[in-house]
């Protein structure tokens, strides 16, 4: 179908675009901006005046619970809220039930998706080690040429480093894009708040900073010893932002992401107990919250994530040590970001290079553009006026947000995938 | 909601008893005072009064306890209330849910106070949130959160032997890091505003930034006990050790044990407690603990009282509106 989005503010980082024109969009792709091509015969014309016309997001740590945990969310309730929040592409993590270490659940994963409809681009991150084990490397070929983007031991650890080591190598040989969340789980302990004064006063067990700096030094290290292209998952420290800086400087092949929440949840937040403010890593100090915002702003980290993790009411109801981690998170991703903008935290074309052109990029995904030629991911997003944000209206089945009651001052109008408008 | 909102009514009074911290000094006296008064009870040869006459007091324990679980059932008894004590193993992960259902059927039972104790920091302040109006929650523990009733049983104590707080000097030794009962004390004796509250531990076992909880911080003994008038000591659990948290116990002895050597450091008419159980020669010295100074089982003693009062203040309290 061919399709003109008029008048709408049309923004591609990339290629520094930021001004009011005309997409055009013939089936799958871009074809033009601005002019018409040449016998362009619109048959859909949608009006944008007055709104943004950006590349859709791209999420590159999000949580559909499908296959293992059904109960908690499936492919279908997710990649809904995922479309609802605006982003069209997604990358999950190797950890559902069973791992994504085979060819049979990545057909799967696709096959889901095709029957809720297609509503997102859905890339699965393979297994680094089989079962997730940490002991024997996956078959990581295999998994390359059945789709997967990238590798990752997600939360589970390597049973040593030797195995670290060969599992970067081996995948660095294929030319492949590793993914690490650093975690030293012997320093992580049983903890579920940030070391520090809040966790000091409510008792709760501590997570100190080092569990992810100590085992970031050493991932760097690693990154430096076998040149493995990496990218570093949910920071939440001031010091792992140097530490990136850094690496970045000595030009190393690494990059990084921030969970959305960390930019603007602190330790004080949980003073009540909200089992839905529990995350891991753990909202830090304000002080790690102004850091990551300075990183994200002078790009030493290149992308937030929604870092979606959504969970059934009873795994959230329990005392804040024993409730489940996590955030129910993608349709709070990108009126958050614009909050980012309302505090003079990111421009708006930023915004967009951090949640879609360069997550885009570092994944290898054709996303994140809105130029001629490219796939029509595009969304059309409305900016001011003001809604409150009410979890039990998120189209996720997850309804665990600690966002309930924020203001938020953009939405998603209207959004297309390949072309293909949403309902 | 945070703690203190969920245990005051609208008018300020005790709804629950969770947490110590957010409370007046003039509601802590008045806990007390309170207490004080019933001392006259416990010490009459009838110890009843008909304060909970036709109130059902559950006591709930998902962690081991002697000394709390007995005072509260004997204060609850002492106050006339119906008393059913539940032992819930502990070795059983305790779910969500099921720690929800538990309750839920026990409300079904018609039960008015609850006094639980739970390993889980946030616990007390969880089962505030979900029982239904009309029913009150009594911290017994929760966690390495707080203890508020030992708290207050520690200051009524240092009250009957010492007067006015604001002179005092407090030393708390040991397990910092994991003690409810510490933070809860420190909590209560700043709001007392006593002169000066002290903490001495090896950095092990002090948890980070402690000094944002309103104390000096000593790795000394011998320097932090100088001319202090109270000197409490925390229970070592066996566990620190394996946790390489320390070394020994014969270690921590050497640096941390109080004898009567080293009791000589503080002031002459100082008074020693301990929250119980004591580990003689680990963290007290057998002579010290059953010395002139030591007032550990008169704390036993009051604990009965001060738990009396506390229920009764919130019985005390009319049904609110709905």
């Amino acid at each position: 179908m061919k399709i003109r989005i008029q008048g709408g503010r049309v923004i591609d980082p990339a290629s520094g675009l930021d001004r009011v024109a005309d997409v055009f969009i013939d089936n799958q792709l871009i074809t033009a901006i601005g002019e018409a091509p040449d016998g362009f015969i619109a048959e859909q014309t949608i009006d944008a005046s007055g709104l943004l016309v950006l590349p859709g997001l791209v999420d590159i740590q999000c949580r559909l619970r499908e296959p293992g945990q059904t109960r908690k969310a499936t492919i279908a309730s997710e990649t809904r809220a995922a479309r609802a929040g605006g982003v069209t592409s997604l990358c999950m993590p190797p950890d559902t039930t069973p791992v994504i270490d085979n060819s049979a659940v990545i057909e799967l994963i696709h096959h889901s998706n095709l029957k809720a409809g297609n509503l997102c681009h859905l890339y699965p991150i393979g297994a680094l080690t089989k079962s997730l084990q940490g002991e024997q490397l996956s078959n990581m070929a295999m998994l390359r040429d059945t789709g997967c983007v990238a590798l990752s031991n997600a939360f589970a650890g390597f049973c040593n480093t030797l195995v670290q080591r060969r599992a970067m190598e081996y995948a660095a040989g294929l030319g492949m894009l590793v993914v690490i969340q650093p975690r030293d789980l012997s320093l992580y302990a049983n903890g579920c708040a940030h070391e520090g004064e809040l966790a000091t006063r409510l008792g709760l067990p501590p997570v100190p900073e080092a569990a992810e700096t100590a085992a970031l030094a050493k991932d760097i290290e690693l990154v430096a010893q076998t040149g493995a292209r990496t990218h570093f998952g949910q920071l939440s420290c001031a010091r792992s932002v140097d530490m990136i800086r850094q690496a970045k400087r000595d030009g190393l092949p690494v990059s990084c992401d921030v969970a959305m929440h960390q930019l603007f949840l602190v330790d004080r937040d949980i003073e009540d107990f909200d089992s839905n403010k529990l995350t891991l890593p753990p909202l830090r100090s304000m002080r790690d919250r102004d850091a990551l915002r300075e990183g994200v702003a002078d790009g030493s980290i290149d992308c937030i994530c929604s870092d979606h993790q959504p969970q059934d009411q009873d795994s959230k109801l329990a005392p804040f040590p024993s409730a489940s981690p996590g955030i129910s998170a993608l349709e709070t991703l990108l009126p958050l970001g614009f909050r980012l903008i309302d505090e003079g935290v990111l421009e708006l074309p930023q915004l967009v290079d951090r949640l879609s052109s360069a997550p885009a990029r570092i994944f290898g995904l054709p996303a994140g553009r809105l130029a001629p030629g490219e796939i029509a991911d595009v969304l059309l997003v409305e900016t001011g006026g003001m809604t409150v944000c009410d979890p039990a209206q998120f189209l996720s089945a997850g309804k665990n947000s600690p966002f309930a009651g924020w203001d938020f001052s953009a939405r998603v109008r209207l959004s297309l995938l390949a072309g293909k408008p949403s309902a | 909601m945070s703690a203190t909102d969920l245990q005051l009514t609208a008018s300020g009074r005790l709804r629950h008893f969770l947490d110590i911290e957010g409370l007046s000094r003039e509601l802590l006296t008045e806990i007390l005072d309170t207490a004080e008064s019933f001392t006259s009870v416990t010490d009459r040869s009838i110890k009843k009064v008909p304060i909970l006459r036709g109130k059902t007091v559950a006591n709930l324990f998902f962690e081991a306890s002697t000394r709390t679980r007995s005072t509260f059932e004997l204060a609850a008894q002492r106050l006339s209330a119906d008393i059913l004590t539940l032992d819930i193993n502990t070795s059983a992960t305790v779910k969500g849910e099921s720690l929800l259902d538990t309750l839920r059927n026990l409300e079904a039972m018609q039960i008015d106070m609850f006094v639980i104790r739970h390993r889980d920091s946030g616990s007390a302040h969880f089962f505030a949130q979900h029982v239904g109006p009309g029913v009150s929650v009594l911290n017994a523990g929760d966690g390495q959160h707080a203890h508020p009733t030992q708290a207050m049983l520690d200051l009524f104590t240092i009250r009957r032997y010492k007067q006015d707080f604001t002179r005092l000097r407090v030393a708390i030794v040991g397990d910092i890091l994991h003690s409810r009962v510490a933070r809860s004390q420190i909590h209560a004796l700043n709001i007392l505003l006593t002169g000066e509250v002290r903490v001495i531990a090896p950095p092990t076992l002090l948890p980070k930034e402690a000094e944002s909880l309103g104390v000096r911080v000593y790795h000394d003994l011998d320097e932090g006990l100088r001319d202090v008038d109270v000197v409490i000591m925390l229970r070592l659990q066996k566990e620190r050790m394996t946790g390489a948290l320390l070394p020994s116990e014969s270690e921590y002895y050497r640096l941390y044990g109080l004898t009567t050597e080293r009791l000589k450091r503080a002031r002459p008419d100082a008074i020693v407690m301990h929250p119980g159980p004591a580990n003689r020669g680990i963290e007290i010295e057998s002579a010290v603990m059953d010395g002139p100074q030591s007032v550990i089982l008169n704390q036993v003693t009051y604990g009965i009282a001060v738990r009396m009062a506390v229920m009764s203040m919130i019985a005390s309290q009319p049904p609110e509106a709905p």
